[in-house]
């Protein structure tokens, strides 16, 4: 006994299998869960084959941890998926903002929901396979960017309550992918050539408003039909719902302009959208909310990283916080700053914490 | 680590006897009972000499079994075959609110192909009431389905009332006799039900093995199709071993039936005092009179069921929360809502099915375990704190 117990979330993905070969390699006692979050066949389509919580993604997990000879639960949490990330999601792009659902589902289910299944199962920690690291030296552990700077998405980290770090482990902090798949070949899973996940899980092919008429039916004003402006104001064309657009998309605008046109503000109020030249989408201050800190707030330094998309560079800012809500300037004018997204704040490698964006100030 | 099996109502570990009795059906006596030549006939004589021994065990004619793949298969075919051969008489069906998924799905089925199906009610040990089928029986009722023995409760019906009302108004009684057989002695003859379904695998015999006794002069429309085996009726080349393990199973069950009654009606009392000695806050689920003598289903209050099932796994000790087709849902078991188990002790219910791998220690070591998990779990539970002040 006396080993100590660790509840690893196992998506079926070549990263978590390898996040719990490594933790049992570790000594630890390890206990698998994969959590079925949606259900496929409501939505009446096949399921992608990168996507969480498909049959073949259960049975690899499944295969997985039978392999490493450790015990596998699959829980259904579907009830909670659905109000924490999906109804969240929905109603984002029903006002116009483009939603990182990741951020709700790490924060609310994959450290919300899994610490309440580690408690009941009498574990102390709970790891997942993200590419992100701990810093133990600390009092209360320090989040860190993952040493792969390719692969790191403590982007998608921000939301986790501060005092959940010290329960939390995440073995694949200080590895690149192509290790991690070396370590799942060497370990014969049947996953490890398995192709990374793109999109998000539950949405089919990338197309959002599927889910939204599925959900909200055809008569939703985020799908219905409204005036394109120009940078004055002037009606320059017709879009086919603007829960179709996000901010800086190019593709699909159907006007011909002499110069590329992109979209630079989604107007759920009057059923709108804006377009303008490149230009038009730099901007440079913006507010955040539910604002979660993963240090104390006398540690933020004066200058801070901010990365407003997973793909963005983080650039120097900024950030004025009062309570859970904040604003954050930019040293130089960003391209498509977008409501909805998160604003993750980083001084170096250190995760400082993060919000969500929800204006454009200017 | 000990590990204690607690589910055997989910299945049985195959009977040693049994494992003997089918192995020369799997390399010498390979044939295809439908064959002509030798090999065939040899396998053949196999099977019908298990009919013939079913038969006898069971009081009715060897004419009248018919092996299908299990228990599931049974209902299927006893449901669909009788309301399709009868649907010119009428369209209405009668079941109860408990019944296995096997049957409520062909239930549902029916429904949605025009028939319309009553759902009995149990009252709170789980029992349907003989009146309440009387009352439901109309003229166009052509069957009644209802479950001998309850698999989350192990609750018994009284079956021969049950039969008798049907039988009275003209009407065909199928009954799931899937837990009850090899638990409690019966004689379908006695019982005068038209139709009963057998699973292999719930008395130490193999999976993939079950029966349907169909009374002759049953109307009933075969359901899987092919070749003309099972005399027209069941189609698929016979799985001899299964029958040959089934009938061997059926056997040692009736033999050891004495004594195992008395040592599945031991351990569960025992069981079921020293965990009322030891946990406060429980509830018996079901009439502890009329059930299989091996099942207990037990309510934690504000303990979540599906919790400590794997709480008791990581420790060594096999239980489940109801039937285990439906494990991995967190809905509370439709059988314990139809007795009108409140929901804070519905979703906290743990199945106890004890047989014939478990010693007579096992009931203290599992209760210390048990004792241990629903206190540690009602200290983390903010419902229980709450149910206390």
């Amino acid at each position: 006994m006396g080993k100590k117990k660790v509840l690893i979330g196992l998506s079926g993905g070549v990263d978590s299998s390898v996040a719990a070969a490594l933790l049992v390699e570790q000594g630890y006692d390890v206990i698998g869960v994969t959590l079925k979050l949606y259900d496929y066949a409501e939505l009446d389509f096949d399921p992608p084959d990168g996507g969480c919580c498909s049959i073949s993604l259960i049975d690899d997990a499944r295969s997985v941890c039978s392999r490493l000879n450790i015990p596998h639960y699959v829980l259904d949490l579907r009830d909670s998926f659905q109000r924490n990330v999906i109804d969240d999601f929905m109603e984002s792009y029903s006002r116009g903002r483009t939603p990182n659902p990741c951020v709700n589902c790490n924060t609310h289910i994959k450290w919300g929901e899994m610490l309440k299944i580690a408690d009941k199962l009498g574990c102390q920690f709970v790891a997942t396979g993200h590419y992100a690291r701990i810093d133990r030296s600390y009092k209360i552990p320090r989040l860190l960017k993952g040493l792969d700077r390719s692969r790191d998405q403590s982007y998608a980290l921000w939301g986790i309550p501060r005092d959940t770090l010290a329960r939390t482990l995440l073995p694949l902090g200080e590895l690149t992918k192509r290790e991690t798949r070396e370590i799942a070949k060497r370990n014969n899973f049947r996953n490890a050539e398995r192709p990374d996940s793109q999109e998000i899980c539950f949405v089919p092919a990338g197309d959002y408003s599927y889910i939204i008429r599925q959900r909200f039916g055809n008569n939703n004003p985020s799908l219905k039909p409204g005036p394109i402006y120009n940078s004055e104001g002037k009606t320059i064309g017709e879009h086919k719902g603007y829960a179709n657009y996000t901010i800086g998309q190019r593709r699909g605008l159907g006007i011909s302009y002499p110069a590329p046109l992109y979209v630079t503000r989604i107007n759920p109020d009057d059923g709108s959208i804006t377009v303008g030249v490149k230009e038009r989408l730099f901007a440079t201050r913006f507010t955040v909310v539910r604002v979660n800190l993963l240090v104390s707030s006398e540690e933020i330094p004066g200058k801070i990283d901010v990365k407003i998309r997973y793909r963005h560079r983080a650039r120097a800012a900024t950030l004025r916080l009062k309570g859970d809500n904040g604003e954050v300037i930019f040293d130089e004018p960003q391209r498509a700053i977008t409501p909805g997204q998160s604003a993750v704040f980083y001084d170096d490698d250190l995760v400082i914490g993060g919000g969500a964006i929800v204006k454009v100030l200017g | 680590m000990r590990t204690v099996y607690l589910d055997h109502n989910a299945t049985t570990p195959v009977h040693p006897e049994v494992f003997e009795a089918t192995k020369p059906y799997f390399i010498e006596r390979f044939g295809n009972a439908s064959s002509i030549h030798q090999s065939g006939r040899e396998a053949k004589a196999g099977l019908e000499e298990a009919r013939q021994t079913i038969a006898d065990l069971l009081g009715c004619k060897p004419s009248e079994l018919y092996f299908t793949s299990g228990g599931t298969e049974s209902d299927n075919f006893a449901i669909k075959g009788v309301a399709f051969a009868n649907r010119a008489k009428g369209k209405h069906i009668i079941t109860s609110s408990i019944e296995h998924h096997a049957v409520e799905i062909s239930c549902r089925f029916l429904e949605k192909e025009g028939f319309s199906v009553t759902y009995l009610p149990v009252d709170s040990e789980g029992f349907v009431d003989p009146d309440e089928l009387k009352k439901a029986i109309r003229p166009d009722t052509i069957l009644v389905t209802i479950m001998y023995a309850n698999n989350e409760t192990g609750v018994i019906q009284d079956l021969e009332a049950l039969v008798s009302i049907a039988r009275d108004a003209g009407v065909y009684f199928h009954t799931d006799a899937v837990q009850a057989t090899g638990k409690i002695p019966y004689n379908i003859n006695d019982l005068g039900c038209d139709l009963l379904s057998i699973s292999a695998h719930k008395l130490y015999g193999p999976k993939g093995a079950g029966l349907i006794y169909i009374k002759s002069g049953t109307k009933i429309q075969p359901w899987n199709e092919g070749g003309g085996h099972e005399r027209g009726r069941r189609a698929g080349t016979e799985n001899v071993a299964g029958a040959i393990g089934l009938a061997k199973a059926l056997e040692i069950a009736a033999r050891d039936m004495d004594s195992e009654t008395k040592k599945m009606t031991s351990m569960t009392t025992r069981f079921y005092k020293l965990v009322m000695e030891r946990i406060p806050d429980i509830r018996f689920n079901g009439s502890f009179q009329k059930r299989v003598p091996n099942t207990l289903n037990i309510s934690f209050r504000a303990v979540e069921g599906e919790a400590m099932i794997l709480s008791l796994d990581l420790k060594g000790i096999m239980v489940s929360s109801g039937s285990a087709c439906t494990s991995g849902t967190t809905e509370p078991s439709h059988v314990l809502k139809a007795m009108g188990v409140p929901p804070e002790m519905g979703q906290g219910s743990i199945r106890f099915s004890f047989g014939r791998s478990n010693k007579e220690n096992d009931v203290e070591y599992v209760v210390d375990i048990l004792a241990g998990e629903v206190e540690r779990l009602r200290d983390i539970s903010p419902l229980y704190a709450q149910s206390k002040s």
